[in-house]
């Protein structure tokens, strides 16, 4: 079976600076896939680009269509869904209205069982659904911009670092609740600096440092990595190539 | 001063209060989905009025003329963006809005101006006029600039204003027009006479007011626009289209602009170049709410409203001059109490 997510030869450049070279990745169904590097590795900017944010050189096919002609909108009407580092919530708007407003592109009537599948995920969004988005905690916040991304039904979302700046309890409860996920069908492509915990769930693995990947495979070997051990998971040297 | 013509002071600056609130609010509601600073606010005011004054008197109004010939630029802009990938499903759907639709309403206009058409009928043909004229407007002056800084939207946005006040002179003269009242009669409480027309104007403003109002709490559309203003990339991460928020405003702001023209002019005579002073003091009331706050913007509306009606019977020269300075001391407030503002990434 071919892929949900098929990245080849992709190129992201701001300006003259290329931050994403020669990128090539796929993302199976219901597959946890994991991108894992040091901070300005160029993580953020391959997903903004598949997501149609930035404009992106090579190809990028989902669910076996091309993407390059089609806009965010499109991609995620298309089953594509992304949560981004910055959550972009609408913060004066209350928690059901974000919720509601994830579903803009599906049908009325499955809006309702999605929401309620939402709630059951997250009970505490149900807690605080009258509640204004912005007056949220920052783990609520995050388990907000999640939930809203899943009233759309995507077929794939994109995590860009959900476990940034949380607590460690909170953590474990986003990092449950994406391996749930995949039991649901959901493809999960997981951008994280908390590479103990993604490559505990992910199934594949890439590792990018400079916009580039220098290692992927199994999310299991990677682990096991001794290079990828010392430079990420835990005994940190900074700046070193784990090649 | 006695209380007899207190009260009529109070009473005339709030039916022009109302009237400003309106206007204030749609240049709220462009601003904070489309950041545009919507100048030619004031042109839907006149031509709403012009053209209802016209169809009213049996005259064909030009502003039919102009929504089509918006309508097709607005169809060539749909045809060159999507020039690379065109089928007939968005060719059909571009003509049906752009093309025929303001061709089937120009014909309406040309056989019922013959005939000197009933308010109602004058009411809806210009406010359809004007809603068309919007909403093309944005297509071709807005839309394709709608990634650029706010001072580029806002030179676009003088642009549009000039040319449309330009045209109003060609379509409408120089003479001003008055309409025919809306409603007739009236009833004396007092010593004040409430007009039919004073009445409509309080009644349709409240009216609209709530249902913008509904329709921002409770339609998904309404939300959608809400979430455009409050964070353009998330809105845009869940589906919702920047340029679909964009016409909803537009046409919402027409359509105010249009039915605000309809309810002053059996009042006061318009001319071609009246909307722009107008449009102007939505503006004040719409920057002393920050350019965020509905609330704020309409009771600001009706201050402005009552500051121009005391300040026309104390100082009728300095009317203007003292509504207009009403801004010095709030922006003077907004700058101190604000932190400083950075042009909005995107």
């Amino acid at each position: 079976m071919s892929a949900l997510l098929s990245v080849t030869d992709a190129h992201v450049a701001y300006g003259k600076v290329e931050a994403v070279r020669s990128v090539s990745l796929d993302v199976g169904q219901n597959q946890i896939v994991t991108i894992v590097g040091a901070n300005g590795a160029g993580k953020t900017t391959l997903l903004s680009a598949i997501m149609g944010i930035l404009p992106l050189k090579g190809r990028v096919a989902f669910a076996g269509q091309d993407l390059a002609r089609l806009d965010i909108e499109d991609r995620v009407a298309m089953g594509l869904g992304l949560v981004p580092e910055h959550r972009e919530l609408f913060v004066t708007m209350n928690v059901e209205d974000n919720l509601e407003l994830g579903a803009f592109r599906i049908e009325r009537s499955k809006a309702k069982t999605s929401m309620e599948r939402v709630y059951t995920l997250f009970p505490r969004l149900k807690e605080r659904r009258k509640q204004l988005a912005g007056t949220l905690s920052g783990g609520e916040q995050q388990m907000l911009a999640m939930g809203r991304a899943l009233m759309g039904a995507p077929k794939l979302l994109m995590l860009d670092e959900p476990s940034l700046g949380l607590a460690p309890i909170i953590v474990a409860d986003i990092f449950r609740i994406v391996t749930e996920l995949r039991t649901a069908g959901v493809s999960v492509l997981l951008v994280e600096q908390n590479a103990q915990a993604a490559l505990k769930i992910a199934d594949q693995a890439y590792v990018m440092e400079l916009g580039e990947f220098v290692l992927s495979g199994k999310a299991s070997d990677i682990a096991a990595n001794e290079r990828v051990a010392a430079s990420y998971l835990g005994f940190q040297h900074e700046g070193e190539s784990v090649l | 001063m006695n209380t007899t013509i207190m009260l009529f002071l109070v009473q005339d600056g709030i039916t022009n209060g109302a009237i400003y609130a309106l206007l204030g609010l749609a240049l709220v509601l462009v601003f904070a989905v489309t950041r545009v600073i919507l100048i030619p606010q004031g042109e839907f005011v006149t031509y709403g009025a012009l053209t209802y004054a016209s169809l009213a008197a049996g005259q064909m109004p030009g502003t039919a003329k102009l929504a089509l010939a918006l309508g097709i630029g607005a169809f060539a802009f749909d045809l060159f963006v999507a020039r690379k990938a065109l089928h007939g499903r968005l060719i059909v759907r571009s003509a049906l809005t752009n093309i025929v639709l303001p061709a089937i309403v120009l014909a309406l206009t040309v056989y019922f101006a013959a005939q000197k058409p009933p308010v109602a009928v004058s009411i809806a043909l210009s406010l359809v006029i004007v809603a068309m004229i919007g909403l093309y407007l944005y297509r071709v002056a807005f839309q394709p600039l709608a990634h650029t800084s706010v001072l580029v939207l806002l030179i676009a946005s003088v642009g549009v204003h000039l040319a449309l006040q330009g045209l109003g002179l060609l379509f409408f003269g120089a003479e001003g027009q008055r309409g025919p009242a809306v409603l007739s009669g009236g009833f004396t409480a007092g010593s004040l006479r409430f007009t039919g027309q004073s009445l409509t104007v309080y009644s349709i403003t409240i009216a609209f007011i709530v249902a913008l109002w509904l329709f921002f709490g409770l339609t998904l559309y309404g939300k959608a626009l809400r979430a455009t203003a409050v964070n353009r990339l998330g809105a845009r991460l869940v589906g919702i289209r920047t340029t679909l928020s964009g016409q909803i405003a537009f046409l919402l702001a027409s359509v105010i602009g249009a039915l605000s023209g309809i309810m002053i002019v059996p009042i006061t005579t318009l001319y071609y170049d009246s909307g722009f002073l107008i449009g102007l003091k939505g503006f004040v009331a719409a920057i002393i709410g920050g350019l965020v706050s509905y609330p704020l913007t309409a009771v600001a509306a009706l201050v402005v409203g009552l500051v121009e009606a005391f300040s026309s019977f104390y100082a009728s020269n300095y009317k203007e001059v003292i509504v207009f300075m009403l801004l010095i001391p709030v922006l003077l407030l907004r700058s101190l109490a604000a932190p400083a503002v950075e042009e909005e990434k995107d």
